[in-house]
């Protein structure tokens, strides 16, 4: 299977402080990828650079399925083949949960509104929220929210979905359905980029996992490598820190 | 002569209505035309100057600072008795609405452009994800939310604007407040500046109380 994202000497800094120094990292078509560290180690800014929501510096490159990712007029086509789930959900509070999953198609792919709409009661379906279609997504719990988001990034049938912490703004009993979806999706082929606390999770669904911290990759493997014969101390002690609770 | 008789002379309310109403016809054209004027360039400017290249934000700025400084009638006068000297000759009907529209777009920019902030910025970057067109983002995502923000403000804007139309009477607009005057020497009776007046708060007091509904429903509805 052939390389969907490649990134390059990825470096960014808010001023003169640098959150990342200089990433290089392949994902392939299908690969679920976990990132994992502690908070302020440069894992959601370097996926929130993939599809272009950070600028970084001039001299890194990203690109997505070849496509360079600059500002411009090609970043609407790389965003449109990049889904992301975020960790406060972000859906559009005036919508119904309906609309908020059919709306991207309609304008960005120009999809007919029967179609997209189909397309959609269908999606709501596949993350278990069929019957909430006609409400508004302050009337959902958060884990029925984070569902819809999900459903919402499918619907663009993106070639790639990041998600981004998506089940640290829930309650610990919605966690659950969120992560079940998302251990579907991961059976399904999908290529996904996951940053995420539940190591479990990671464990469990990723075909690598990526550890960070201080804006660098201190390792990367399979679940296996890292969470039972992690090399670098700093694995270690993070490990610890995080599956002792 | 007794108080009643001079301020509230009813015979003389009488003959001077038809021309109060005229006056308040002219009122409420030249409000809606400004109002309206004062809208979409208000949203223009407040949309332009979140995507401009720096200098046109610069500009914008420089626009909505001077003219929300500058007092209404001082600009109405410029218009309509300085400009003529480089050519531009507006009646006072078009000076006046030039005069309201203007000022009113720079506050109108003002009230949207803190709406737009107010909608969370997880919306704006929800919208770039997902692909959508700056305009998109404006038309679907942002502005519908934005608007329910800046219901208010706006009312209150009308409000002002409606109000201020009474300045129209010094470039010699039959406005309400002209008409009432140009009656008042006639009757040689001030009722119908009392009658003008009563009027303005006729018109006036329900926009006003709307207002205060509005405010009190979405500070309740935001908890």
């Amino acid at each position: 299977m052939g390389t969907l994202i490649s990134i390059r000497d990825l470096r960014k800094s808010y001023g003169t402080f640098a959150v990342l120094h200089g990433i290089d990292l392949d994902i392939a078509e299908g690969e679920v990828v976990c990132v994992i560290g502690p908070s302020g180690s440069g894992k959601s800014t370097l996926i929130r650079c993939i599809n272009h929501l950070e600028g970084f510096s001039a001299e890194s490159a990203i690109t997505v399925d070849g496509i360079k990712v600059q500002p411009g007029a090609a970043l609407a086509r790389v965003r449109a083949e990049v889904g992301m789930v975020f960790q406060s959900f972000n859906l559009f509070p005036h919508m119904t949960v309906l609309r908020n999953v059919m709306l991207a198609p309609i304008r960005v792919r120009n999809a007919a509104p029967a179609e997209a709409e189909a397309k959609a009661r269908d999606l709501l379906a596949r993350v278990g929220i069929a019957e909430q279609a006609e409400k508004y997504p302050g009337q959902l719990s958060g884990g029925q929210q984070q569902r819809v988001a999900i459903a919402r990034a499918l619907a663009m049938e993106p070639k790639v979905l990041l998600f981004d912490e998506p089940t640290s703004a829930l309650d610990p009993e919605m966690v659950g359905e969120v992560l079940d979806v998302m251990k579907k999706l991961a059976g399904t082929g999908v290529t996904m980029v996951v940053v995420t606390h539940e190591m479990g999770f990671a464990r469990q669904v990723a075909d690598r996992v990526i550890f960070m911290d201080g804006g660098r990759i201190v390792e990367s493997g399979t679940p296996a490598d890292i969470f039972d014969t992690p090399r670098h101390e700093r694995t270690r002690s993070f490990l610890r820190a995080v599956l002792n609770h | 002569m007794n108080l009643l008789n001079t301020f509230f002379n009813l015979r003389v309310l009488w003959e001077s209505l038809p021309q109060l109403l005229w006056g308040l016809i002219t009122t409420i054209e030249i409000g809606i035309v400004s109002i309206i004027a004062g809208l979409i360039g208000g949203l223009v400017l407040a949309v332009a100057r979140l995507y401009a290249p720096a200098p046109g934000k610069l500009l914008i700025r420089i626009y909505v600072d001077i003219f929300r400084s500058i007092p209404l009638l001082v600009l109405l006068i410029v218009v309509y008795y300085a400009l003529p000297f480089v050519g531009i000759r507006l009646s006072p009907f078009a000076s006046t609405v030039t005069a309201l529209g203007l000022v009113s777009a720079a506050y109108t920019a003002e009230i949207f452009r803190a709406g737009i902030e107010a909608v969370p910025h997880g919306q704006f970057e929800a919208a770039a994800a997902l692909g959508f067109s700056n305009r998109h983002t404006m038309s679907d995502i942002i502005l519908p939310q934005a608007i329910r923000i800046v219901i208010p403000p706006l009312t209150n804007n009308c409000i002002n604007v409606l109000k201020d139309t009474a300045l129209a009477s010094v470039v010699a607009m039959p406005d309400l407040l002209k008409q009432a005057t140009q009656a008042q020497a006639l009757a040689a009776n001030p009722t119908p500046l009392i009658g003008a007046a009563l009027i303005y708060v006729i018109l006036l007091w329900p926009m006003v109380a709307v207002v205060g509904r509005l405010e009190k429903h979405l500070s309740k509805g935001r908890r």
